[in-house]
């Protein structure tokens, strides 16, 4: 009986080393609603057409959860192998305590320096000369994205500033519609700031707080008129925003419940999937700001160091597929993205897209976002006031202020 | 004779302490795996955190040391204070509200209905449940337009109100509903089996006195089962104080900062704010009232020998 199971037992161990020299690469990230569910099956199913290894899929809901879980298995030694991160300063202690792949020989190999751009889409993966991530889209955040039926039955003009959404806003709500969709989350309302912060101001006064950390400009009558901007649009949400999804959000604009919404260009994925057009059933407005201004961020793929030889092998393909322009036109399609090389066939591109490609051409309407200059420390610490004053209209502007400054003024 | 009598004394005393020897080798060998554990867990990665709390660790723990900045800057910031007090008042709420419908079903079954383990599964059954589950449930049940809400309002109540979450002042509320309902269920299993240790001879003389049954469980009962409660106090506790999924799947933390509890800040900054320092500056201040208060108390209750 024993000797029966130690025989079974063996005859499994053998099967699975001899299936291990195709790996399987567990692909950890957030892309969890409909249209993003499209763009990164792109990905999967083209991994998996090259044969021998395959794409496991571990999408876990909202960016925070996926990358502290990603953080948590990469420190307890069951790194996956691949994981999606935004294009920013989170994972810079990653690369330094030598946890992630150098991709140096493949991108050498295949020149990725030459073609992805623009190049400070890569500088964060950058460090002494290697390579650790994938850049794999460009998004850019600052978009209002109106329901153009909406606006054509109360006789309304699609707002292109602030201060005219403010104008706009009680007619909406006069008209039996929610002016402005949100989902009470910490990261979009912080989304949301930011982008009254950047349309209300301008790149000077942006880099002025984040990359110079001004706490005299943090305290400021400028930065005093963003958080005014900012308290004032909290009358034009409805009662169930808080926890909401953000394209929950952006299904109220689809179907009309709400009048628009601020999400960057990853929205316009849950537009398409629902059959509309681009500036015929629904709008794009960038900004909203007088002079439109575009953030270059985006989402890129990282690779823990592995000693298993076949799974190493089957990250640098993997890192491969994400850029070859095929893929990237076909993702970047799917998601709602730009990609990050541009000799790719993008003729499929609707007119929010081409909108945004006209920005992105004339680079003194990009900037780059504020988790480039800040720790994820210190974007937490802005996570935090910025939820918080949103949420508690009894909370002065002047305390908002303070405590901004403060952050600042503490930032590395 | 006296000697004799000391001899075969001292002889019988021998004897016992032998045996008794030989018992503790064995014990002591039975128990060196747990002591390694509780040493290697317990002692050393505790004291290694309280370690790391006066370093200026970020995503890595290195020893920079900065003293008590991490504790200045935890109490300094408004999440940590808004956590703290969530914690305490939905820990002695989640308690009390558990064992009292806990209590209650476990009467209720006790009272020989028909269909009994049927509703013994049903009110257990919560339990089974994971809190991620359980918070994605109640976050549906009460969000405003699709939930309880809105299907009382389209039966014809309009003013009726029920939408906790959506409300700094009322979430936490939102989220002990949720916890009450997944836990009740554990301890009305424990109550139960409890009641049904209780001797039916007891019941009978109690009976016979003419006393009224609500009066034999509040007086007879119900100090009888101080064991029992004991226990389901311990056990919702420990839920207390690492309530975590919980408010990840319901709330989130928000609206605002409304639902923030110690161990998603502790998280929080291990994780995704790369601040090990802070993070474990926090893990240790919840460590400091289970020293100080839960230890004694569960030191008299199970470790002291009882005095007979």
């Amino acid at each position: 009986m024993m000797g029966k199971k130690i025989g079974m037992l063996t005859l499994a161990l053998s099967a699975v080393s001899v299936s291990v020299h195709a790996a399987n690469v567990e692909v950890i990230h957030w892309w969890t609603s409909g249209g993003e569910q499209k763009a990164v099956t792109v990905f999967a199913d083209e991994y998996n057409k090259l044969g021998g290894d395959s794409w496991v899929d571990s999408a876990v809901a909202l960016g925070e959860n996926a990358r502290a879980l990603t953080m948590q298995r990469i420190l307890g030694g069951d790194a996956p192998g691949a994981a999606q991160f935004n294009t920013s300063r989170q994972f810079e202690e990653l690369i330094e305590e030598g946890l992630l792949l150098d991709l140096t020989p493949i991108a050498k190999k295949e020149g990725w320096l030459q073609f992805i751009r623009p190049t400070s889409v890569l500088d964060p993966c950058m460090k002494d000369g290697g390579i650790y991530c994938v850049p794999v889209n460009i998004h850019s955040n600052q978009w209002l994205w109106t329901n153009k039926k909406v606006f054509a039955d109360a006789g309304l003009q699609e707002p292109t500033t602030w201060k005219e959404f403010l104008q706009v806003a009680p007619k909406l709500r006069a008209a039996g519609v929610i002016p402005l969709a949100l989902g009470g989350q910490a990261w979009q309302e912080r989304h949301l700031f930011d982008v009254v912060m950047i349309g209300t101001t301008d790149k000077a006064f942006w880099s002025q707080i984040w990359d110079k950390k001004d706490p005299e400009a943090a305290s400021g009558d400028t930065m005093r008129g963003v958080f005014e901007t900012f308290g004032a649009l909290r009358q034009f949400i409805d009662q169930g925003s808080p926890g909401r999804n953000w394209n929950d959000a952006t299904n109220m604009v689809i179907t009309g419940k709400a009048a628009t919404q601020v999400m960057g260009d990853w929205a316009r994925g849950e537009f398409s999937a629902a059959n509309l057009k681009a500036d015929v059933d629904y709008g794009c407005i960038p900004g909203p700001s007088i002079k439109p201004y575009l953030t270059l961020a985006g989402d890129a793929f990282i690779f823990p160091k592995t000693d298993d030889a076949d799974l190493e092998n089957a990250q640098f393909k993997m890192a491969s597929m994400m850029l070859s322009p095929q893929v990237q036109a076909k993702f970047n399609n799917a998601k709602g993205s730009l990609p990050v090389r541009d000799d790719v066939d993008m003729s499929l591109a609707d007119a929010c897209m081409k909108k945004g490609l006209k920005l992105l051409e004339n680079t003194d309407a990009t900037f780059a976002p504020a988790n480039v200059y800040i720790t994820a420390d210190t974007n937490g610490q802005v996570d935090d006031l910025i939820t918080t004053f949103w949420n508690e209209p009894d909370m002065s502007v002047d305390t908002a202020l303070t405590i901004f400054a403060g952050i600042i003024d503490d930032a590395e | 004779m006296d000697e004799r009598s000391n001899s075969s004394q001292s002889s019988q005393c021998i004897t016992p302490t032998r045996s008794g020897r030989k018992l503790q080798l064995s014990a002591v060998l039975a128990s060196v795996p747990m002591a390694i554990v509780a040493l290697g867990i317990f002692v050393i990665c505790v004291a290694y955190s309280v370690v790391l709390s006066f370093t200026k660790s970020k995503l890595f723990p290195n020893l920079n040391w900065v003293g008590l900045d991490q504790y200045d800057r935890l109490w300094g910031s408004a999440r940590w204070l808004t956590s703290v007090e969530n914690l305490m008042l939905y820990g002695v709420l989640f308690i009390i509200l558990c064992l009292l419908s806990g209590f209650l079903m476990a009467v209720f079954l006790d009272q020989k209905v028909r269909f009994e383990s049927g509703f013994r599964t049903l009110f257990l059954y919560p339990y089974a449940m994971s809190l991620v589950v359980t918070g994605l449930v109640w976050q549906w049940m009460m969000e405003p337009s699709l939930g309880i809400q809105n299907v009382v309002q389209k039966l014809g109540w309009e003013s009726f109100q029920f939408a906790p979450l959506v409300d700094s002042d009322y979430a936490i509320y939102g989220v002990l509903i949720a916890a009450v309902w997944q836990s009740s269920g554990l301890v009305m299993a424990l109550m139960l089996a409890g009641l049904r240790g209780v001797d039916g001879e007891i019941w009978k003389a109690a009976r016979i006195d003419g006393i009224p049954t609500w009066k034999i469980y509040l007086f007879i009962v119900v100090p009888m089962l101080r064991p029992v409660v004991i226990t389901s106090v311990v056990l919702l506790a420990v839920g207390v104080v690492r309530v975590y999924d919980l408010i990840v799947a319901q709330t989130g933390g928000g609206p605002g900062m409304a639902t923030e509890m110690p161990a998603k800040f502790v998280i929080d900054h291990l994780t995704g704010r790369s601040n090990v320092g802070l993070g474990m500056a926090a893990a240790t201040m919840m460590l400091l009232p289970v020293l100080v208060v839960i230890g004694p108390w569960i030191y008299r209750e199970y470790v002291r020998p009882a005095k007979r």
